[in-house]
């Protein structure tokens, strides 16, 4: 199978594994963490976390602000080190 | 999901923390290595690194009607050998612990533990069986991307079944009940990070035959 294709049929797959569960599932879709918290609390009532974290983002438009953010630095690292390597590939065709 | 900032016993979070250090302490040691033998991996050492980045910032929905994230550890972990990613994997964490309040500072030790050393172990592992077994190179990659970020998530539940035992059934009711919570929800998740991490390692190799693609990428051949 031709590698583009392979990728094609990947992403598609990854895409249906993310869209299926909010289409087939009825739940709230809140962060796991979120749940974990829950259980410690049910196991341990009045359970007081002992740090708490020094900065925590005022709001949930700034948090996926951060969340994005952290996507585009890690997209934008790969997309750049994938671009360079084609250009440096090209260069070498051009050479022999 | 990583252990919430205050959610770990003090004893525990030290605990994490000194059985992490020497691995990141290798880590360390081990960039430097490659940095200077192979100095031309260095941009696919950074990708490797920005991958875990991106899959870490995608909450995606799961079965189990509530969200997690990937961690995209199993990439770096097969290419350049699972010690680099206690470093690699330290970076993202901190940066969700410092910026997101996800994760935390107390609980760093713990979280790099899962995340950045038994995941990336669980891949490299899952890599060499795949070679010796015969597996072809996306199947290899596929099952090791994605069972190292099932074991991470394992990995958590146990560490919080350590912490908070249940009442009556003791650890093993309390490690079933979070692996309810964070490792059946990590099922489909660890599915999709083994399809991505196919793809990804397709685009940063290029069009070479598959079986050449990792020492390309980890620099050891061109």
């Amino acid at each position: 199978m031709a590698k583009s294709s392979r990728s094609k049929w990947l992403l598609l797959g990854t895409v249906a594994l993310v869209v299926l569960p909010l289409l087939l599932v009825e739940g709230k879709f809140a962060g796991s963490d979120d749940q974990a918290t829950a259980a410690i609390t049910h196991a341990k009532p009045g359970y007081q976390p002992w740090f708490t974290p020094i900065w925590e983002p005022p709001s949930g438009e700034v948090e996926s602000l951060l969340f994005a953010l952290q996507a585009a630095i890690g997209a934008g690292v790969i997309g750049y080190v994938i671009g360079k390597r084609q250009g440096l590939a090209a260069r070498d065709d051009a050479e022999h | 999901m990583h252990i919430m900032e205050g959610y770990l016993p003090a004893k525990h979070c030290l605990a994490w923390y000194s059985v992490s250090a020497p691995f990141f302490a290798g880590g360390v040691w081990r960039i430097r290595k490659i940095l200077a033998e192979r100095p031309q991996a260095r941009m696919n050492l950074a990708a490797a690194g920005a991958f875990a980045f991106v899959l870490s910032a995608l909450k995606m929905p799961s079965v189990t009607g509530s969200c997690s994230h990937p961690t995209g550890t199993g990439f770096g972990a097969v290419v350049f050998g699972p010690a680099v990613m206690a470093v690699l994997g330290a970076m993202v964490l901190l940066f969700q612990a410092l910026l997101l309040a996800h994760g935390g500072l107390t609980t760093l030790g713990a979280n790099l533990f899962s995340m950045a050393i038994v995941g990336p172990w669980v891949s490299y592992g899952l890599w060499k069986l795949g070679q010796r077994l015969g597996w072809s190179v996306a199947v290899s990659m596929f099952l090791a991307a994605a069972l190292g970020d099932l074991a991470t998530y394992i990995t958590t539940s146990i560490q919080l079944a350590l912490a908070y035992p249940d009442p009556v059934g003791g650890f093993t009711t309390a490690a079933i009940k979070f692996g309810g919570i964070f490792a059946l929800t990590q099922v489909p998740l660890a599915i999709a990070e083994g399809m991505l991490t196919v793809v990804v390692m397709d685009a940063l190799a290029g069009k070479v035959a598959d079986i050449r693609k990792v020492s390309i990428l980890a620099g050891e051949t061109r």
